[in-house]
């Protein structure tokens, strides 16, 4: 009994498919507690009056879009460096979560900007760099899809994954690095966030309901993808006959 | 609670268009993610349970 067990497909699938319903009851919960602090807590903010309510769902999706990115290389590069099966799976299931959480961030972020900056879109760092984000995913899930062979096609989308990872800190850092019209952040690690605590508040149960909900959502794709490829092996022939 | 009735809510301090824009597009596509993956749910557990059948060839 080790820790290795749980890299097989045929043990981990069970233990994923019970885990679904409560990273999904989190998430729900999670998203109705925070929609409530964000509307009905959280004040007006004074310079952009209620259009700032949008950050409930920005930030979060936005850093969800970066962190999925990170979690789905990792896995790519586990699978691509020690050849594990599940590995590559779990890669390829984050990878559409992750894409729509790119395209939540862009979207609000342009119904955000026409109000408070006068624009939808500008091509400065931070947006273009978020935008690179999304043409990352969208060419690693064309690639893995392209190629007939799973195992082939794990390895060459895993080093595409990978060569992406590059842009991950110049996401992040582009409001520092070049003179951005995107805003610098307001929540960071190393100073006290510059915003009304229960407008944070809101903010950050929002971060959480939308990692459970990528969670969840990835489980079942992961679910998914395990039973088509391993479609041939006795183990899921049982759980069919079963 | 800064709203004083339920259409100062919906009018979003004149930010409707680009508050509930966000939000509906946000959980429209949510929800299309979910509906999408439970559709794929039930065609594998219709085609696992079609295969299923005695002396079926394996693919």
């Amino acid at each position: 009994m080790s820790i290795w067990k749980y890299s097989s497909p045929q043990v981990f699938y069970p233990i994923a498919g019970s885990m679904v319903p409560w990273f999904a009851g989190a998430a729900a919960m999670l998203t109705v507690l925070g929609l409530y602090v964000g509307f009905f807590v959280a004040p007006t903010d004074f310079q952009q009056g209620e259009a700032y309510r949008i950050i409930f769902i920005h930030v979060p999706a936005a850093w969800m879009s970066m962190f999925i990115y990170l979690v789905m290389a990792f896995w790519a590069g586990v699978g691509l460096a020690f050849n594990t099966r599940l590995s590559s799976m779990m890669a390829h299931a984050l990878a559409p979560t992750g894409a729509l959480m790119t395209f939540i961030a862009l979207w609000t972020g342009a119904l955000w900007g026409r109000p408070t900056w006068g624009t939808y879109w500008v091509w400065d760092a931070r947006l273009t760099s978020e935008l690179i984000l999304l043409f990352l995913y969208i060419g690693y899930m064309s690639l893995a899809a392209a190629i007939d062979d799973p195992r082939r096609a794990d390895k060459a989308s895993a080093v595409l994954a990978l060569v992406g990872v590059v842009n991950i800190p110049i996401i992040y850092f582009s409001v520092q690095w070049w003179n951005t019209l995107h805003q610098g952040a307001s929540v960071s690690l190393t100073r006290a966030p510059s915003m009304a605590t229960t407008m944070l508040t809101g903010m950050l149960i929002m971060v959480f309901a939308f990692w459970m909900y990528s969670i969840a959502v990835s489980l079942v794709r992961l679910r998914h993808i395990i039973l088509e490829r391993e479609r041939n092996a006795a183990w899921v022939t049982e759980i069919r006959a079963g | 609670m800064q709203w004083g009735s339920v259409s100062e809510f919906f009018a979003m301090g004149g930010y409707a268009f680009f508050v509930w824009g966000s939000y509906a597009v946000t959980f429209l596509v949510l929800a299309v993610e979910t509906g999408l993956l439970m559709r794929r749910g039930r065609t594998l557990r219709d085609r696992t349970g079609r295969m299923a059948g005695p002396g079926e060839a394996t693919q």
